[in-house]
């Protein structure tokens, strides 16, 4: 039986890491190839990196902290932020990704989901959604959170899984950085339409949270950055309370 | 010194990091490269079956492997590379393999495996004692990625399995050839250790 996954998620601006709240204030803190080798020391899933410069929207410092990376960690790794062409994954994934995290991209060109999963696998191909509670539901944003996009998010989920998305990390916008609990309910509703794994993220900040999120949608992973980033906490404690409410995780 | 044949299947950085943190020396080995100074070799491989061996054979190298694999040296197959031991495979259009493992590659069975591909962390069950499997847990869950399974001929072949709903054989090994389903340089501490004894490995059992 497959495990379930729990996967920090490290935001890069530029060669440095940080943290974001809302999508909106970000601090330092630290470097990604330290972080990476502490987090594989405390048994992590796999690792997450996505750029969020909205300056730089190349994929050249995803490539820089691929090549390190990889050198000290023996785990997967997806690798998003400023991907928008086939040749963008394809360069990441010559370059020891195992994945790669597509997401403002697809609105415009869906044809670039089935190009990656045709050359690499759907495995390869994670598509980024990242969403907002409005007073009119749930609303997909991209450019970082910036530009609202027309499509619902059940219409959205059904068609990039068609394409050929190997996963969906959905993103609660409002919860990013707070620290207050997953949205589960928007979890939920990407399950409910998807026919591939989903990882939750975005609100994480006590591994109750974590409890909730896994037990009500049976969603397949969560990730997480201000739980690692912050406070005395890691992958392998996480694992030691959920395995207690009968997770499965791995066996090292 | 360790060979990883490069032709352009897939991710080959994280195999020669993972010999390389393992205390070896890992070389890239091209078609028309001699083979003769290897002491080991790592067939790698992602993507469709039918394409790689399509591949192996533009480039002249199907009957060199097959010498390497008579020299009695460690040879290792990962993920694509395992299924292309078999002497056969469906995948991309029925047609043979490498031959070096009897055995068939088909897809799993969409009624019993919940999602295809099979991708994650899951538990292998070891059949029976091998060099390659020294201080690896029994039950210890290692990185799959796949969507077809090799179904060897004969089942003295089969040293571990995975179960994705269906069981199937996760680590293969006949003399010195071996193959392993799922990606050991991206399975941390067990993947390492598989990796570690196959650059340890004379080849005997």
């Amino acid at each position: 039986m497959l495990k379930k996954r729990i996967i920090p998620v490290q935001l890069l601006m530029g060669d440095r890491l940080v943290k974001t709240t809302g999508f909106g204030t970000w601090r330092d803190v630290g470097d990604p190839v330290a972080s990476s080798k502490v987090y594989a020391a405390q048994d992590a899933d796999e690792l997450v990196f996505l750029t969020i410069s909205r300056e730089d929207r190349t994929i050249q410092p995803l490539l820089r902290v691929l090549e390190r990376v990889s050198e000290v960690t023996f785990m997967p790794l997806a690798l998003g932020g400023g991907i928008r062409s086939f040749e963008d994954a394809a360069l990441l994934i010559k370059h020891g990704a195992d994945k790669v995290v597509v997401n403002s991209a697809v609105y415009e060109d869906l044809h670039l989901v089935r190009r990656i999963a045709d050359a690499f696998g759907c495995q390869a191909v994670v598509v980024g959604i990242d969403a907002r509670r409005t007073e009119g539901g749930v609303r997909l944003f991209t450019d970082c959170g910036r530009r609202e996009q027309a499509v619902s998010l059940a219409d959205h989920v059904r068609t990039v899984c068609a394409a050929g998305a190997g996963e969906i990390l959905i993103q609660s916008i409002d919860r990013d950085g707070t620290m207050t609990g997953y949205d589960v309910g928007l979890i939920a509703s990407v399950m409910e339409h998807a026919r591939c794994p989903v990882i939750g993220l975005g609100g994480a900040g006590h591994y109750e949270h974590m409890k909730d999120a896994f037990v009500t949608t049976g969603c397949q992973a969560l990730a997480c950055g201000s739980l690692f980033n912050f406070g005395d906490n890691n992958p392998i404690r996480a694992k030691a309370f959920l395995s207690n409410h009968g997770l499965k995780f791995k066996v090292v | 010194m360790i060979g990883i044949l490069d032709v352009d299947l897939g991710n080959l950085r994280s195999v020669a990091n993972a010999i390389e943190h393992a205390g070896h020396d890992a070389v890239f080995v091209h078609a028309g490269d001699p083979l003769d100074d290897l002491t080991h070799l790592i067939l790698p491989g992602v993507g469709n079956f039918r394409a790689a061996m399509t591949r192996l054979e533009d480039r002249a190298l199907v009957q060199p492997l097959r010498d390497f694999a008579a020299s009695g040296r460690p040879f290792l197959g990962i993920c694509l590379g395992m299924q292309l031991l078999a002497s056969s495979g469906d995948e991309g259009g029925t047609g043979p393999g490498l031959g070096l493992i009897p055995g068939h590659v088909r897809r799993f069975d969409e009624a019993r495996v919940p999602t295809i591909p099979h991708v994650g962390w899951n538990g292998l069950t070891v059949l029976r004692k091998h060099p390659l499997l020294t201080k690896v847990k029994n039950g210890a869950d290692v990185y799959f990625v796949h969507s077809y399974h090799l179904e060897a001929t004969d089942p003295a072949d089969v040293i571990a399995t995975g179960d994705a709903g269906q069981p199937f054989a996760a680590i293969v090994g006949r003399g010195n050839v071996v193959g392993c389903q799922f990606h050991p340089e991206k399975s941390m501490a067990s993947g390492l250790r598989i990796i570690e004894n196959f650059c340890d490995w004379d080849g005997s059992c």
